[in-house]
């Protein structure tokens, strides 16, 4: 284990365990070319590490958001938390129980009940074939949650309901809802196992501006009033400066700086941070400059040494160029992997 | 020489002169299907002067691409402009032959689509590319149109140039290709470019760099750019003007910064305060109910009317045609004198 | 022109591209509400209104194709019923009425429309009732290889890794040699592992198998391929994290959404699996000559041929090719109609 999976103080304030904990977690991808080609064309395995060495907690009731841009591995850790991968290094812990190895998930069927998923593309996320209320009762019907089939019928009409729709809509296709409608469908289908926390994969980036809106609106009622927990993963800093509590700013598959969204927003404290903030188009119009960033992502397949970021940052030094930064806490009560920081050579940003 | 058709048909003052780079009359887009015929594009009239950058922003559906690719000629069949007219300096080009469109495309209008990937051919070098393009419209050398491709490259931020143009198009990244694609729309030197969703593929730093781009080579070469996308925030960024469409009209159009701080139609005012903004906190945004209308079922009257908090009667019976409201037009009836 | 110019007329951008994509789902989707709407009394009028139907209705050459395979295959299914002539009764066969040419010729008879063969037999009877062996075999040998070629290209598709690699190797080797190559081996050597007897018995099983291993791959290939595309698609990685069985997501997911293609294929299949029927038997290896398929039909009569009694092999020849390119016409029409994109 590296330095980084120290115990995170939020634990200890808040005397209640967190529901979900990541310690240390790291999932490679093997890129490489098909074995007769490995073996005639004499090339080498390639292993992309889309996700390493990311600890984190959520803390039950919060919504915990992670931003970055593409690549940067937030999609990664999304499905490493419900399953849809397993980590190659480090724990995934949900109310204490780990599920990083093999088949722990499917011991413990209730987390699986207790966890669900928001597609980012309403259009693929639905089975085109299925109509809606067969759509939205799959979970209740696999873990068996209810008896007979009014009852299950009654209760996909009572969800139907609760995300803005009627219970009639659920003798219909897909095909005939917006899409709007159809991530209305997918948040319903979410919540028919009555799960606990709700990780949601860019649920909005699809949308037009007037319906994530709306979407955006449904999400927040909903957490009030069932208590959900979210994890939310975007690119749009607007939309997550809106929806989180706490936000995470990945780079090149790692965590840079994990802060209170209020904290984040009003001085953000790593260079990248800063960089993304930068970027988003100011809607006030007022005039103020912007430094555009220079460069793009490296390539993942071959990161730079040290710290990701140092060729497109404008404080990097030697060291940054040798030793990697991990997350250490600042004095904000950030938690940022920067040396310049560290070493107070960086100036406090304030927005 | 090709101005005087359009001015004879009415007396202008000397102020109007100057007739605009494009002009869009009453353009009407329709899709013949077996169900009837859809009307993706309905009675839009917008013009853009020279330099001018005009935002055409709206939700998908709206029309704003199609209005795009009908100006440029690019509609795919069974789409088709049934109406109205597209002039270009006082030229009419929206019933060309194909192949003098052809001409016009590349030479006096170009065009930046969303992803770089489908604008290049992964066959060709970058360098063959762009040489070829201004082989086709410009009386150059073969070596003149080289050296010219280099600095188009140069002028758009690629590094190392003179080595870059003989890459083919999947060895640059994304950000670099949609560079690329910039220099190969701009590189005949055509007055108008017509950019759709130029960063919409692209992170937000990229974005950041494209925006940038566009609006410094937009002024230097005295280009109008006809900039079609989905995102206020770029529109806030580049454009002069912004008209904004809904249902295959224009609800409003106006200069960017009025539409945005002061939007008079109720479409205009929903939209721009559904969007959740950086320095806001974590309140409810401001949503507009319901969605934009199927093209088989716009509601009559104003388009906006079902989803209109302030729809009266005459909202759900007429059409409201642009009225001048302050400093935008805005398609309402609110704005119009009683009757 | 530029090569630029010319690219960007063929192929439309992306955006315009989905926006239209859109206006043709909100037009068809539209169109099944619609349907929908209205009661169960109209299940006919929304038949005929289907984009299917409609597609069918605007193509005479397809409509007359259908009326061609509906004569030969209802022939067929009702032979017993419609032929003159029980041609397998030994009892009722007549010697004398052998080599009978046909009846508008002279020395025809229109007892026997079509003549009649070397045994007495009437050659428009033995048509309807070697077509009826011949679709019977064309029909099981292609469910069998969907059954066989839809399963491996589920599995492989959606498993992945090693199974994946193995099917595929398997599927390219079966590839390399020809289907007829691998029907007549298979039919070999069944015929040595079995006794003659209990061979000519089950003659028609063996068939259906060999046609059905030969013809798997293809299916195999395109729900391979289809299922890549949908495991990708974010509706199975609901299904997954809901936490259902793999068989599960195959069987009730992909499965309904990787059938189109299936269809088509299948449609085209049954005519070249007729075709290979006819060629097994015509080489002597197919169906037992006691139960003859049109294929062994021609064959037999290919022996009089040039001794002028052309019409025992001439007619069950015509007979065999309206089947074949009627079924194949239904088949090119159905492959356009559900992906108009592909012609």
């Amino acid at each position: 284990m590296s330095a980084v999976a120290t115990p995170e103080p939020h634990v200890e304030r808040t005397a209640e365990a967190p529901l979900l904990e990541l310690a240390d977690v790291g999932r490679d991808f093997d890129v490489s070319k098909p074995w007769l080609n490995r073996v005639l064309e004499g090339a080498p395995r390639l292993l992309l590490r889309a996700v390493d060495g990311v600890s984190f907690s959520v803390r039950r009731g919060e919504t915990l958001a992670l931003v970055g841009e593409s690549g940067c591995g937030k999609s990664t850790v999304a499905r490493l938390i419900v399953g849809l991968y397993a980590p190659s290094r480090g724990s995934i812990a949900f109310e204490g129980v780990d599920l990083s190895t093999p088949g722990s998930r499917s011991a413990v069927p209730q987390i699986r009940r207790r966890m669900q998923m928001i597609f980012q593309d309403p259009y693929a996320s639905l089975n085109p074939r299925w109509r809606v209320g067969r759509i939205i009762a799959e979970p209740i019907r696999v873990n068996r949650l209810l008896a007979d089939e009014p009852s299950v019928r009654a209760r996909v009409g009572e969800l139907l309901r609760q995300v803005g729709l009627t219970p009639d809509d659920a003798e219909k296709f897909p095909h005939e809802f917006s899409g709007g409608q159809r991530q209305r469908i997918s948040i319903a289908r979410a919540l028919s196992s009555n799960p606990e926390f709700l990780v949601c994969d860019e649920p909005t980036s699809a949308l037009d501006v007037s319906v994530q809106a709306q979407i955006l609106n449904l999400m927040k009622d909903l957490q009030q009033r069932l208590g959900l927990t979210y994890l939310f993963i975007s690119h749009n800093l607007a939309v997550v400066a809106h929806i989180s509590d706490r936000v995470g700013v990945m780079y090149l598959g790692r965590l840079v700086e994990l802060a209170d969204a209020k904290t984040l927003f009003a001085s953000p404290a790593h260079p990248y941070t800063r960089m993304l903030l930068d970027a988003v188009p100011d809607l006030a119009m007022s005039g103020a400059a912007r430094t555009p960033v220079a460069g793009e992502v490296p390539n993942p397949l071959d990161p730079p040494k040290g710290c990701a970021f140092h060729p497109r940052c404008p404080f990097a030094n030697a060291r940054c160029e040798a030793e990697r930064p991990t997350l250490a806490r600042a004095a904000s009560g950030t938690q940022v992997a920067c040396h310049a920081i560290e070493e107070g050579r960086l100036p406090p940003a304030h927005r | 020489m090709a101005l005087t058709p359009a001015l004879s048909e009415k007396p202008r003052t000397a102020a109007e002169s100057a007739a605009p780079l494009l002009e869009v009359r009453n353009l009407r887009v329709e899709f013949p299907t077996r169900r009837g015929t859809l009307v993706a594009v309905d009675g839009v009239s917008f013009s853009i002067a020279r330099g001018e950058v005009l935002g055409v922003v709206g939700e998908s559906g709206a029309g704003k691409s199609l209005t795009g690719m009908a100006v440029i000629g690019l509609l795919e069949p069974p789409g088709r402009i049934a109406a109205g007219e597209v002039r270009l300096e006082g030229e009419r080009i929206d019933n060309l032959t194909p192949e003098a469109m052809r001409r016009i495309r590349g030479r006096r209008i170009g065009a930046i689509f969303q992803d770089p990937l489908t604008s290049l051919n992964p066959l060709y070098t970058i360098g063959q590319q762009i040489t070829e393009t201004i082989l086709t419209h410009l009386p150059l050398t073969r070596r003149e149109a080289r050296e010219r491709a280099i600095r188009w490259l140069a002028e758009v931020g690629i590094p190392a140039p003179e080595n870059r143009i003989d890459h083919y198009p999947h060895q640059f990244s994304g950000g670099m290709r949609q560079r690329v694609v910039i220099a190969l729309a701009l590189c005949a030197e055509p007055r108008l470019v017509i950019a759709d969703e130029p960063t919409t593929a692209l992170d937000v730093s990229i974005q950041a760099q494209i925006i940038t781009l566009l609006k410094r080579l937009a002024s230097q070469h005295g280009t109008s750019v006809m900039l079609v996308t989905h995102d206020m925030g770029v529109i806030a960024e580049t454009a002069d003007r912004v008209a904004v469409m809904y249902a295959g009209r224009i609800a409003e159009i106006g200069p960017v910064r009025d539409v945005i701080h002061a939007p008079k139609h109720p479409y205009t005012i929903g939209l721009m305060s559904s969007i959740p903004k950086l320095g806001e906190g974590r309140e409810r945004l401001a949503q507009i109910d319901g969605s934009m209308p199927r093209l088989t079922a716009i509601p009559p009257g104003c388009a906006f009317n079902p989803r209109c908090p302030r729809a009266f009667d005459r909202c759900r019976q007429q059409r409201p045609e642009l009225v001048r409201v302050g400093a935008t037009e805005a398609a309402c009836w609110l704005y119009a004198e009683k009757p | 022109m530029s090569e630029f110019a010319r690219r960007s007329d063929e192929e439309p951008p992306l955006e315009e591209g989905s926006e239209i994509a859109s206006l043709e789902r909100e037009a068809s989707a539209e169109s099944r509400i619609e349907a929908a709407d209205r009661t169960s009394l109209d299940a006919l009028a929304r038949i005929w209104d289907h984009d299917l139907a409609y597609s069918f209705r605007r193509s005479p050459v397809t409509i007359v194709a259908a009326i061609v395979a509906l004569l030969c295959i209802g022939g067929a299914v009702f032979a017993p019923w419609l032929a003159p002539h029980n041609p397998y009764d030994l009892a009722a066969l007549e010697l004398n009425d052998a080599f009978k040419p046909p009846a508008w010729t002279a020395g025809g008879t229109w007892t026997y429309p079509l003549g009649t063969d070397d045994q007495g037999r009437d050659v428009f009877s033995t048509i309807l009732y070697g077509a009826r062996i011949s679709l019977a075999v064309g029909v099981a040998s292609v469910v069998f290889a969907m059954a066989l070629g839809v399963a491996i290209g589920l599995v492989s598709g959606y498993i992945g890794g090693r199974a994946d690699a193995f099917l595929m190797r398997l599927a390219d080797i079966q590839l390399s040699f020809p289907a007829i190559l691998i029907a007549l081996l298979i039919d070999g050597v069944a015929r040595v592992l079995l006794p003659r007897d209990a061979h000519n018995e089950i003659a028609l099983v063996v068939l259906v198998l060999a046609i059905g291993i030969s013809g798997w791959v293809q299916y195999a290939r395109t729900v391979r391929g289809s299922t890549l595309v949908e495991r990708s698609k974010e509706y199975v990685q609901a299904a997954r994290v809901i936490g259902r069985h793999p068989l599960a997501i195959m069987v009730a997911h992909v499965l309904p959404n990787v059938t189109g293609p299936v269809l088509v294929i299948a449609t085209i299949h049954i005519a070249t699996a007729i075709i290979t029927e006819a060629t097994l038997s015509f080489l002597g290896v197919g169906v037992p000559p006691t139960s003859p398929s049109l294929g062994t039909l021609i064959r037999i009569g290919n022996d009089y041929l040039f001794s002028g009694e052309w019409w025992v092999t001439v007619f069950p020849g015509l007979a065999l090719i309206l089947l074949v390119l009627s079924v194949n016409l239904l088949g090119d029409w159905l492959r356009d109609a559900l992906n108009p994109k592909l012609r």
